[in-house]
């Protein structure tokens, strides 16, 4: 009985876990759409190398 | 090391970071699940000698396919490979389907993927003693779990790939070496090979299976929005990692096959964590379940990766709605189209049965590699060697391109063997979409705006 319970508290954390990755990752979606303009959210041009936009050679490019 | 942002003025892109490990990774990391499980069905098929036959030959057509497209993608660096191949050298029909074979090939793969990862908790839960033991919840943090790695950035999530990559393989490697095949202690391959116990009408069904052990390895061309150097890391990247399948291929094969009973073998779920079982060694036991755990969740992160970058690209390009194209501004990663694809690969997960799941994956495949014969002639032939800069110039042309339609062409028939019914369903699933994208959807698409190379114009045009 003890090893089923141990079990299911795993089961329960997946879902727990899942939950809140999937909740985390709507919430920042809105907040990103909210956030920025349509026009530079789809910016983005296929095959476009921005060299003159690179400010860290090695990675060209990153975030903070 | 401090990093900047690179949203300068109102533009964002995706983030060149990845290096040749990391194609290496993506690729290597989609496939290599195939050879801890599901290569062995095609022993089943045909007989051991069979799965070895279909083994090499499936290599042959890969290594066509990884030629190919190291030669193309070197030179059409953009998001959605195949996809963006397609729409500047064959046309606008032949890249929607293209783009739809690439989605649904990695998101179905994914969910098999997940069933799988799931299917294994389950059987430890089970093996330790716990009664009712359930995988959905297992599927579902295994899918929400990798697209939270993949919205946050590509470089996390690919260099995650890496590292459990490249424990899978060593794994098969220390398999391969504890098994000790330079003797004949532990394996017995002259008393368990039994020639062909199905003729070659067996070999020729093996194939289906026998593209298990290189299947996604032509996902690498996704990544060439994001690598750093593209005409230097995708061929490296690519054919490496397919130097590294079809030596792992090979090893696991003999040790399998050494191991076991072909009657066996032919039906397995883990053959190589039962390989390792054989050998009564408690570290090779735990080191081989832990390789297919992480050959599992390598393989859905890759797909993950590439079917998102496939969406992405068709959205930005209108052929699906423009929504889909955008770009987060801090991760830099196709964060919608990671989004929105992540219920389609639950709803496949949860349900519907492994093997549908997986067929489908590999007829979406198929298409795609018969596409790349055509696109390869059309290549040359459009843009011969010296008018357009090539990152890389594969050798023997036509020959690679003649060999991979007519090995297509076989394993179309081996699978209509086996799966005649889904193989014509899914033809009319692709016609039904086709009529759909010239009827309706092309007309949102901005024409002018697709062909984004700097090339001259194609000869005979």
């Amino acid at each position: 009985m003890e090893n089923l319970d141990n079990f299911q508290l795993l089961e329960y954390a997946a879902w727990g876990i899942s939950a809140l990755l999937g909740l985390w990752m709507l919430f920042d979606m809105v907040k990103t759409n909210r956030a920025y303009s349509e026009s530079t959210l789809l910016s983005s041009k296929e095959g476009e190398i921005e060299d003159v936009l690179v400010v860290d050679p090695p990675h060209q490019g990153g975030h903070r | 090391m401090t990093q900047y942002t690179a949203v300068h003025g109102e533009k964002v892109s995706l983030l060149r970071v990845l290096g040749p490990g990391h194609v290496w990774a993506l690729g290597v990391g989609i496939v290599l699940v195939g050879e801890y499980m599901g290569w062995n069905f095609a022993v089943g098929k045909g007989g051991a000698l069979a799965a070895l036959i279909a083994c090499w030959t499936a290599g042959l057509l890969y290594t066509c396919v990884a030629m190919i497209d190291s030669e193309v993608t070197s030179t059409v660096a953009a998001a959605g490979g195949q996809y963006a191949q397609a729409k500047h050298i064959v046309g606008p029909l032949m890249a929607f389907n293209v783009g739809l074979f690439l989605v649904l090939a990695y998101t179905m793969l994914e969910a098999g993927n997940a069933i799988t990862a799931g299917y294994l908790v389950q059987t430890v839960g089970g093996m330790a003693g716990f009664a009712s033991v359930h995988d959905k919840p297992f599927i579902v943090l295994t899918v929400v779990s990798l697209a939270w790695l993949n919205y946050r950035g590509v470089f996390a999530t690919l260099t995650f790939n890496l590292v459990i990559t490249a424990i899978a393989c060593l794994a098969i490697v220390v398999l391969f070496a504890a098994v000790r095949p330079w003797t004949d202690e532990v394996l017995k391959p002259h008393e368990l090979l039994t020639g062909l116990p199905y003729g070659w009408l067996g070999v020729i069904a093996a194939l289906h299976f026998g593209l298990w052990f290189y299947l996604g390895i032509e996902g690498t061309t996704q990544a060439a929005e994001e690598v750093r150097s593209p005409a230097r890391a995708l061929p490296l990247g690519t054919m490496t990692g397919m130097i590294t399948l079809l030596i792992a291929a090979t090893m696991t094969w003999y040790i399998c096959v050494g191991l076991m009973p072909w009657e066996y073998l032919g039906q397995a779920i883990t053959p190589l964590f039962d390989a390792a079982r054989l050998t009564d060694s408690l570290f090779l036991m735990v080191f081989l379940f832990i390789g297919t755990i992480f050959s599992t969740l390598a393989s859905a992160n890759g797909c993950i990766n590439d079917a998102s970058r496939a969406w992405f690209s068709m959205g930005r390009d209108r052929y699906l709605p423009v929504w889909f194209g955008a770009v987060h501004p801090v991760y830099r990663t196709p964060y919608r189209s990671i989004l929105f694809l992540v219920p389609v690969a639950l709803i496949f997960a949860l349900g519907a049965p492994l093997d549908q799941v997986i067929t489908f994956s590999i007829l979406s495949g198929l298409l795609g590699y018969t596409f790349m014969s055509f696109n390869m002639v059309m290549f040359r032939t459009k843009w011969p060697l010296g008018t357009i800069k090539r990152g890389y110039v594969h050798p023997f042309h036509p020959l690679p391109a003649v060999v991979l339609l007519i090995l297509c062409s076989t394993t179309y028939f081996a699978v209509f063997l086996g799966y005649g019914t889904q193989l014509v369903a899914m033809m009319v699933f692709y016609i039904v979409a086709s009529a759909w994208f010239a009827f309706h959807r092309y007309k949102y698409v901005k024409r002018g705006d697709q062909f984004t190379m700097p090339w001259p114009r194609p000869v005979g045009y």
